[in-house]
């Protein structure tokens, strides 16, 4: 019989230990379909943030480096420079990204490095228990937001895609969701589109990946469903923002 | 062989590439901005790489990333600088990788001044970021020993896997000397721990600055005391200047170092039997050197820092164990400490008797 299903080899046989639901064990296993469909596992170099995925130290099966937290992008930098034949990608969530780590994100656009960063946008502080991020909803509750996110002390989710695709330099910026099968399948294109371009040595990539948290939400895996397409979606539409292949065209 | 007339800054970023070193990011801060400018110009000629960071933060974790990839991988700073880089240097000496950071110490606290001093003693010898660990911490007192200690630094950071602090003063990194420059060191082959992508190796390389679990964590600390422990059986370096018959030995370390040399040639001179401990290293620190004095013949030890209040006088009593009286010689705020100030303080000593 042919096997048409597999665990993806970028990934080793553990156990996932996300919670239940957790879309990040989605982003993590399509990022590794990816990796394997390019066939690039051997020369990969995963940099991890600090926050849930940085749990991907436990399942990636590729080189790995942890970051301080939001500092994957300048620590990529680094790996990138010196080992250019690596292929380079930080996996950040919206805390990581956004918020402590968001001089390091723009600066690293700005200088055009040739690696893929992947976006994981849960709305939330998932590993220290739920508090708002820069991503946080408007009225979304938070366990630092009790009342809602208040856009008059709050400010507004910030939406990083769009304030990327601004720079000159990125070569592909694109915001995808993973709450359906249809959009899974094409958050992974976007995400092969990103490593692609590492290969081709066309530059900077990131691909912001709408995700959930069910622990910190509050609610069941299958209601964070719809949560992000009457809510999410609605903040963050999804698209390509930029991308310098159409633009050529 | 050769000497060249350079500068501070100039001659450690040169030594720096001859020593191996090929990636190195910084971000502009006085009075160090002549080694990334230098590296700028330099490093692209050897096929390294050099980036201006967008903060000292960003450029230290550049740093981190290229030390993971398994090149040696420098930044430099100044003391407000490396404040910011601190968590970087935390996460290098927690991940145990090899690397150079240079601090070339202005006025503190704060913004301080950009002007000379030697207020990060306690940063650069004791806390250089959480954790409580531990570097090989140099202080130049000449442009040669600079030159020399930048060579052994990126040495030990390779020997014993930790990034290794040198802290020049700003009056080091300014000034101009004769050196005579190391050869040109071969670039190895990228260690087998380094993070490339696993290639043909069979195993995963997992570089990261803390223990998954309480237990590796411990075990973790344990091996770098380990470390820490032997570097003060081995690697403690310190001038001795004329202590043998010293009445009056001075401590002094840098700049202020150089300045109490010319004290004690000159106190000797008028009589007065001066000497000299100059540490090289404060981390690890010459507690013996202090220890081994003498307390029936030297009669004072005159601290002599660019810092008020004085910071390196607390190892030196640690060294003493109260068996010696302890004076000071002080300035702070980037003023160069005066000979004239040196000996006339041990001048009134002596007379006190
Ligand atoms: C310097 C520093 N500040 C704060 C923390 C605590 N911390 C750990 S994870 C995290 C937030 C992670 O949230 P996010 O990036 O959104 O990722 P998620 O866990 O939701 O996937 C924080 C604040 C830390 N480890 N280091």
């Amino acid at each position: 019989m042919e096997k048409i299903y597999t665990r993806p080899n970028a990934l080793n046989k553990s156990v996932s230990g996300y919670c239940p639901g957790c879309m990040h064990s989605t982003i993590t296993k399509i990022t590794a379909q990816v990796i394997d469909e390019l066939g690039i596992g051997e020369r990969t170099v995963c940099v991890l943030p600090v926050g849930c995925g940085t749990l991907g130290a436990l399942y990636w099966n590729l080189d790995m480096v942890i970051s301080a937290h939001g500092r994957a992008p300048a620590v990529a930098t680094g790996v990138k420079r010196v080992s250019p034949d690596s292929v380079v990608f930080t996996y950040q969530g919206d805390g990581d990204l956004a918020s402590i780590g968001l001089s390091e994100i723009m600066h690293a656009a700005n200088r055009g490095e040739n690696y893929t960063v992947l976006f994981i946008n849960n709305s939330i502080y998932g590993m220290t228990g739920g508090q708002m991020a820069p991503t946080t909803l408007v009225g979304q509750k938070t366990t630092t937001t009790p009342g809602g996110r208040n856009p008059d002390t709050d400010g507004f989710p910030m939406k990083m895609a769009e304030l990327i695709a601004q720079l000159t330099s990125p070569v592909y910026v694109a915001r995808f969701a993973v709450n359906t099968p249809a959009y899974i399948n094409k958050a992974k294109e976007g995400i092969r589109k990103a490593f692609q371009n590492q290969l081709d040595g066309k530059g900077f990539s990131l691909v912001e990946i709408l995700s959930n948290c069910p622990t910190t939400w509050g609610m069941s895996p299958i209601d964070t469903l719809s949560y992000i397409n009457d809510n999410t979606l609605a903040e963050f539409p999804l698209g390509v923002f930029k991308d310098r292949e159409e633009e050529q065209s | 062989m050769e000497q060249i007339f350079m500068k501070g800054c100039e001659a450690i970023a040169e030594t720096a590439i001859r020593a191996g070193c090929r990636f190195f990011a910084g971000y502009p801060i006085t009075p160090q901005n002549e080694m990334p400018e230098y590296m700028s110009r330099a490093l692209p000629r050897v096929g390294g790489t050099f980036v201006q960071g967008e903060s000292e933060v960003a450029s230290v974790n550049m740093v981190y990333g290229a030390a993971a990839a398994g090149t040696l991988a420098m930044t430099s700073s100044s003391s407000p600088g490396i404040s910011l880089k601190s968590e970087g240097i935390s996460h290098l000496a927690g991940a145990r990788l090899p690397s150079l950071i240079v601090n070339v110490m202005r006025a503190g606290p704060g913004m301080g001044t950009i002007q000379p001093a030697q207020n990060d003693y306690f940063q650069a010898s004791k806390a250089s970021g959480h954790g409580g660990f531990r570097t090989i911490t140099f202080v130049p007192g000449t442009l040669q020993e600079a030159v020399d200690l930048t060579y052994l630094a990126f040495e030990y950071a390779v020997r014993d896997h930790n990034p290794v602090i040198l802290a020049p003063d700003g009056f080091i990194g300014a000034i101009m000397e004769p050196v005579t420059l190391p050869d040109f060191k071969e670039i190895p082959e990228t260690p087998d721990w380094a993070a490339i992508g696993y290639g043909k190796r069979g195993h995963i390389n997992l570089i990261k600055s803390g223990g998954a679990t309480e237990a590796e964590q411990q075990e973790i600390n344990e091996s770098a005391a380990k470390l820490y422990e032997r570097w003060t059986r081995e690697d403690v370096m310190v001038e001795a200047y004329h202590t043998e018959d010293a009445e009056y030995v001075f401590a002094a370390y840098g700049t202020s170092g150089r300045i109490c040399k010319s004290a004690v040639d000159e106190l000797r001179d008028r009589g007065i039997k001066a000497g000299l401990i100059r540490p090289i290293t404060i981390s690890p620190f010459p507690y013996n050197a202090f220890k081994n004095l003498d307390d029936t013949r030297v009669k004072y030890i005159i601290d002599v820092e660019m810092a008020i209040p004085a910071q390196m006088i607390e190892d030196v009593k640690m060294g003493v164990e109260g068996k010696i009286p302890i004076e000071t010689v002080l300035s702070s705020g980037g003023n160069i400490i005066r000979t004239s100030d040196i000996i006339q303080k041990t001048e009134a000593l002596v007379k006190e008797g």
